[in-house]
């Protein structure tokens, strides 16, 4: 019964975001204000309704209903209850519903945060973001449809593929559909803001909260698939360049260029034209990285929910969307006045330097994701496209990027100058070099361009202090200076910590060219030294849980004869789907990780093995944590929520 | 029931493949000329993979390149001999970078002619707009007014 519920919900979601656009596109037509009064109503009631519909799903996996179909082939009844419950996103028609319930959330959370925003721009929002939802709710219940019974229900389900029974698919699947899906409403914004020719400082006030929410998503997103990757699959590697991961990476990289010229718009009011063209873009590009995932057009290792004859018509929605958007923005654009002056050294120049940058670090990936793809389709010539083709690309377009955001930060608007600039990061341009000259020298054949990377991640993490230490400590005594560090407003910390965060990721990825392994085959009491460390094999067991049983394989780790810890790799076979999978073992020092990963085993008892030293390996995903928390810092800036004080207003008022 | 069980469960051994890549017995003696393996394993395709190099992929194909490589190598070929090597009998297919030709031209560029031509737009729309923005007769009504406002 409940499942019948969710299905009349979707139903009537579906219902309910056709109301959801046509009334204010309508109102627009007519000029009947009233109309326009429906869609926050519709959104929120759309944002309920498909919330109850995800929800009746979740309980059948709970409650693992074979009748359910979906539940029945992606879902065992011996799960442990939390991968029963994840199990409702590795697949295809569930992931596409979590796709649509954080397309209505973020609807809703507009309709109700929005009160402040001009009447017209939040109805006309919400009908770009009501026809966004009713197209994909129409593309699950007539393609996908996840609530389909079948007669006859089987006792038992075929289980969720192994390899996503793990706590990182809990987290990583709904972080990034947060982060770009999110990115639905800066596009719904950019929509209504063409057609009510809204297009301001305003606008830009009213976007950038929405965009920062999603990019936070995305970032923590992306850096957990990356960190899952990295435990998971078991050669250590952490980033692979699949389409699936450049599908992710390519909003990201433009939605980061949007919320710093969104800056620019803001503050200015400049670039207002190129920042409604990145919104749009940004969640096309979500939209093209849905269509590359859900059809399974690109070989990748990720393709374990897709369908080619889904496809079609999702490359239907994506050509609706992009084409639509971008003729939208082709008929309005050339109306749009022109914005604030500036000179090339200023704030805004760097801004502007950054989008370039970050925009053709975004080219490059999509070139290299599609190109094979296209050449294929046009000459017949099979290539392929690889990571050594992105390290060679997007080293050129990155570096001048991150040279340049020590830069940027200390730059003033309108105008700024060179001298001051090169005195305020004298410190940071030393510590660079220094560290440069020291690792050059105490390395012999060494790596070339690691210690530039780790001299580029000290400048830039020195840099980024140097503004809010000039802010705090020029002048007065430490105490004041702390005093006025606490009373920077938060969007300043908010940016110094999230470049801090990129210089932490520059001098993670460095360090990886320092990486040390061993490779041998191992019985017990064999040991392997690494980097200072004894790994030594002490016993083989076994072990059995509800639905798998594992051979576990110990080892010990000591330094300098004294124990520290025992790691246990495994390798895991699933009763259901009978594919083995390799668990990995990681021992932390620091910031640093051992890893063990296990191969095979030959008749004689020995198991090949693979050690790795990992110095400073966790910066890779410390650094876009601290990204994302500086992105939190500054939506909690007092002047980004201007809803809060004009509530206040009201208050005193009555 | 529980013999299926323990059945699938023998069966999954026998077919279960190398978890990992490179493994001991392919190992070279010679540590440098093993380095250059490694770094040309990074740069060639697993053909029957989807999207992995044969020095991350532990299909069978994978671990017969990575033989093949290592024997290349020990005939005395360079890097570049090796990998035409390949190319010869596998195709453009097996470089995960493709060389630089007429049909991977807009590929290795597009990125940089990108940038140019945003760097263009932006110098040209700076020199769109005067330095200046007044006219002259808005210059000489702000002159008269700022003067006359000093002789009161």
């Amino acid at each position: 019964m409940i499942i019948e519920l969710g299905h009349f919900a979707l139903i009537l979601a579906f219902a309910v975001s056709i109301v959801q656009f046509a009334g204010p596109l309508f109102a627009v037509k007519t000029g009947d204000q009233r109309l326009f009064s429906i869609a926050p109503h519709a959104a929120i009631l759309q944002a309920m309704l498909v919330v109850g519909c995800f929800a009746a799903l979740v309980i059948a996996f709970a409650k693992s209903d074979f009748s359910v179909a979906l539940v029945y082939q992606h879902s065992h009844s011996l799960q442990p209850f939390i991968y029963k419950l994840t199990s409702v996103w590795g697949n295809h028609e569930g992931s596409m519903l979590l796709w649509v319930m954080v397309l209505s959330l973020f609807g809703g959370a507009v309709a109700i945060m929005g009160r402040d925003m001009p009447h017209d721009l939040r109805s006309v929002t919400l009908a770009f973001q009501g026809l966004i939802a009713a197209v994909f709710t129409g593309f699950i219940l007539f393609t996908s449809n996840p609530f389909l019974r079948q007669v006859n229900a089987p006792f038992e389900g075929k289980d969720l593929n192994p390899i996503l029974q793990d706590p990182g698919l809990a987290i990583h699947p709904p972080m990034l559909y947060l982060g770009y899906v999110g990115f639905s409403i800066c596009f719904s914004f950019a929509g209504a803001a063409l057609l009510l020719g809204r297009v301001d400082n305003m606008w830009a006030k009213f976007v950038r909260p929405w965009a920062l929410l999603a990019w936070i998503f995305l970032t923590l997103g992306i850096a957990m698939g990356s960190y899952w990757a990295y435990y998971i699959l078991g050669w250590g590697g952490w980033w692979f360049w699949d389409p699936v991961e450049n599908a992710s990476l390519m909003p990201w990289l433009a939605g980061t260029a949007f919320l710093h010229s969104a800056i620019v718009m803001e503050k200015r009011g400049a670039l207002k034209v190129w920042t409604v063209l990145l919104a749009i873009l940004t969640f096309s590009l979500s939209l093209m990285g849905t269509f590359i995932v859900r059809s399974g057009i690109l070989t990748s290792v990720h393709t374990f929910a897709s369908d080619p004859a889904r496809g079609v018509f999702i490359l239907g929605i994506l050509v609706l969307f992009v084409g639509g958007s971008l003729a939208l923005f082709a008929w309005r654009a050339p109306s749009l006045a022109h914005g604030g002056l500036f000179a090339p050294v200023s704030r805004e120049g760097a801004l502007v330097f950054n989008n370039l940058f970050l925009s053709a670090s975004c080219l490059a990936v999509l070139v290299g994701t599609l190109y094979p793809l296209l050449l294929e389709a046009i000459t017949g010539d099979k290539i392929s496209v690889g990571p050594p083709f992105f390290v060679a690309t997007m080293l050129p377009l990155t570096i001048p990027l991150a040279l340049a955001m020590p830069f940027g930060q200390n730059l003033a608007w309108k105008r700024g100058a060179f001298l001051g600039l090169f005195q305020r990061l004298a410190l940071a341009i030393f510590a660079a070099v220094f560290i440069m000259i020291i690792v050059f020298a105490t390395q012999q054949n060494g790596p070339v361009l690691a210690p530039i990377g780790l001299g580029l991640g000290l400048f830039l993490g020195v840099g980024s202090l140097v503004d809010v230490f000039n802010r705090s400590f020029r002048g007065g005594g430490i105490l004041l200076g702390f005093r006025r560090a606490f009373g920077l407003p938060l969007s300043a910390w908010g940016t110094t910590i999230a470049h801090f965060g990129v210089a932490l990721f520059i001098v993670g990825v460095s360090m990886t060219a320092y990486d040390e392994e061993k490779v041998a085959s191992m019985t017990i009491n064999d040991s392997i030294s690494l980097h200072g460390y004894r790994v030594t094999l002490t016993d083989f067991r076994n072990n059995s849980e509800a639905n798998y049983r594992e051979a576990i394989t110990k080892f010990d780790v000591s330094t300098g004869g004294v124990k520290v810890a025992v790691l246990e790799p495994s390798k895991r076979t699933y009763i259901m789907s009978r594919s083995p999978t390799s668990q990995t073992a990681r021992y932390t020092i620091g910031f640093s990780q051992i890893y063990v990963a296990l191969g095979d085993s030959d008749n004689f008892g020995a198991t090949s093995v693979r050690i790795y030293w990992k110095p400073f390996v966790l910066l890779i995903w410390l650094g876009p944590a601290a990204m994302a928390l500086g992105g939190l810092l500054s939506l909690l800036d007092r002047r980004l929520r201007i809803g809060v004080a004009k509530r206040a207003e009201r208050v005193v008022l009555q | 029931m529980k013999t299926k069980i323990i059945a699938a469960f023998m069966w999954s051994f026998i077919f279960t493949g190398p978890i990992f890549a490179v493994e001991p017995g392919e190992i070279m003696s010679d540590a440098a000329q093993e380095q250059r393996a490694r770094g040309l394993s990074l740069e060639l395709r697993c053909l029957v993979c989807q999207n992995q190099s044969i020095d991350d992929s532990n299909a069978d194909l994978a671990k017969d390149l990575r033989v093949l490589v290592r024997e290349r190598i020990l005939v005395g070929d360079s890097d570049e001999e090796v990998k035409s090597y390949l190319v010869a009998r596998y195709g453009e297919f097996v470089l995960l970078k493709p060389s630089f030709s007429s049909h991977t031209f807009l590929l290795w560029t597009l990125p940089f002619f990108g940038l140019l031509a945003g760097m263009a737009l932006a110098l040209r729309k700076r020199k769109a707009r005067p330095e200046n923005m007044l006219s002259e007769e808005e210059q000489r009504q702000l002159l008269a007014l700022t003067t006359t406002g000093d002789k009161k």
